[in-house]
């Protein structure tokens, strides 16, 4: 058992975590926050993808207890009063169909465009493509999610 | 997932006596590999020793042509480093095309020698370029390093602190990811160095990463694609799983060193 104090989506927070419990399980067992998604549990589908120190990782392939100290943003904290820019241009492209894997598409999008903003590189639909590889939608509707990204990019 | 007691030292010695502590201790320098082995239930430690805290473990330092880069440094920060992309630009983007976003942003180097996963692209960077491990106790050549499928010749409670590239060099990488893992069914690590052309496959051999002698010397020869055209790569020794047969991984072995040598 190990005691972990975390800042998640702004909030400080001090938890007894067993030194096994994954970060996405603290996350929706412990602090209620289910909209972080586990998909496949094996790190290739991104729908658990949060934002740690400012940097999307798999929060199934994350130990709680190894993150004393840090800042974890959920897609629950990214709106501030109205929609963050990227869940607006995702509801606006219609870049969802289920929307299980929306919360790490959401998550990675934003973690994407902030990279290559302070790159000063371009977001092209390509760069999108390649920067989704981890983040997979069964039901096929890449197409609108890349636009969302694009849009979203645009705007933030 | 088994239950596992979690420590995070802030020194080397504080590491070395929590591995020694436990019945089957097992360092975690990223998890990006050991986490979801653990979470099949392949791997059972008693204890993980988590090494990312240890002040400097994850720097990433340039002295003239040394590169030396921390074993917690991650994929990520290797791929973004202004020293690396000038003075190894290859291993700048053979960092880059490590797993996905995510995975790079945890997953480090150092997890990645150590484990020696035979698909792993780093240990290709690490032969090709005979770079050098540092660890808590002695350096050691990439030659001497690397011991077969997931097994180096790291003894029990030695911990991996860096590892060593001399550039300067000529350097390309080119793999062949599998759609799915994108673990590397072949890739090919091209250099000239100080002693000679290396050339490393990894993804491909039955015994992990190797050299290809029959590459070295035409390479050595002349440096070209039209060069790896003329080498006869044997399909013995070589992995036949689902993915490829050993025919179809050594085509594949001829295809990637010509792209490896066009991008150096």
């Amino acid at each position: 058992m190990a005691n972990i104090n975390i800042t998640v989506n702004g909030k400080s927070v001090s938890k007894d975590v067993e030194d096994n419990t994954l970060l996405v399980d603290f996350l929706r067992e412990d602090l209620r926050l289910t909209g972080t998604h586990v998909g496949c549990d094996t790190s290739q589908c991104g729908a658990c993808v949060v934002h740690v120190d400012g940097k999307a990782v798999k929060s199934c392939t994350t130990l709680a207890a190894s993150l004393d100290g840090a800042v974890v943003t959920t897609v629950e904290g990214v709106a501030n009063g109205e929609l963050h820019p990227m869940q607006t241009a995702f509801n606006d492209n219609h870049g969802l169909q289920c929307g299980f894997c929306t919360p790490g598409m959401i998550m990675s999008g934003i973690d994407m465009v902030n990279r290559y903003k302070a790159d000063g590189r371009e977001l092209t639909a390509d760069a999108i493509r390649h920067e989704l590889e981890g983040n997979i939608c069964r039901c096929t509707g890449y197409h609108n999610i890349v636009k969302s990204i694009q849009d979203a990019a645009a705007k933030m | 997932m088994y239950s596992t007691k979690y420590h995070n030292p802030a020194s080397i010695d504080a590491a070395t006596a929590a591995l020694s502590s436990g019945e089957e201790a097992k360092v975690l320098a990223g998890g990006q590999t050991l986490l979801p082995t653990m979470k099949q239930h392949l791997a059972e430690p008693s204890d993980l020793v988590d090494i990312r805290g240890i002040a400097g473990m994850a720097d990433i330092s340039a002295n003239g042509a040394t590169l030396t880069i921390g074993a917690a440094a991650t994929h990520a920060s290797v791929a973004d480093n202004a020293d690396v992309q000038s003075l190894c630009p290859a291993l700048a983007g053979l960092a880059a095309h490590i797993g996905d976003p995510a995975v790079r942003h945890m997953g480090t180097i150092g997890g990645s020698m150590a484990n020696n996963d035979p698909a792993a692209d780093y240990p290709a960077a690490a032969l090709a370029m005979n770079a050098t491990i540092v660890t808590n106790s002695r350096e050691i050549a990439a030659d001497d390093f690397f011991d077969g499928l997931f097994a180096t010749n790291l003894e029990d409670g030695e911990i991996i602190t860096a590892i060593r590239f001399e550039t300067g060099a000529k350097c390309g990488y080119a793999k062949f990811p599998n759609p799915a893992s994108r673990y590397a069914m072949v890739g090919v690590f091209v250099a000239q160095t100080g002693g000679g052309v290396r050339v490393a496959v990894t993804g491909a051999g039955d015994d992990g990463v190797f050299r290809h002698a029959g590459l070295e010397a035409a390479l050595s020869a002349d440096w070209s694609e039209g060069a790896v055209a003329g080498v006869d790569i044997s399909p013995g020794g070589l992995l036949s799983d689902f993915h490829g047969d050993s025919a179809y991984r050594a085509n594949l072995i001829g295809v990637m060193a010509k792209r490896a040598v066009a991008a150096s």
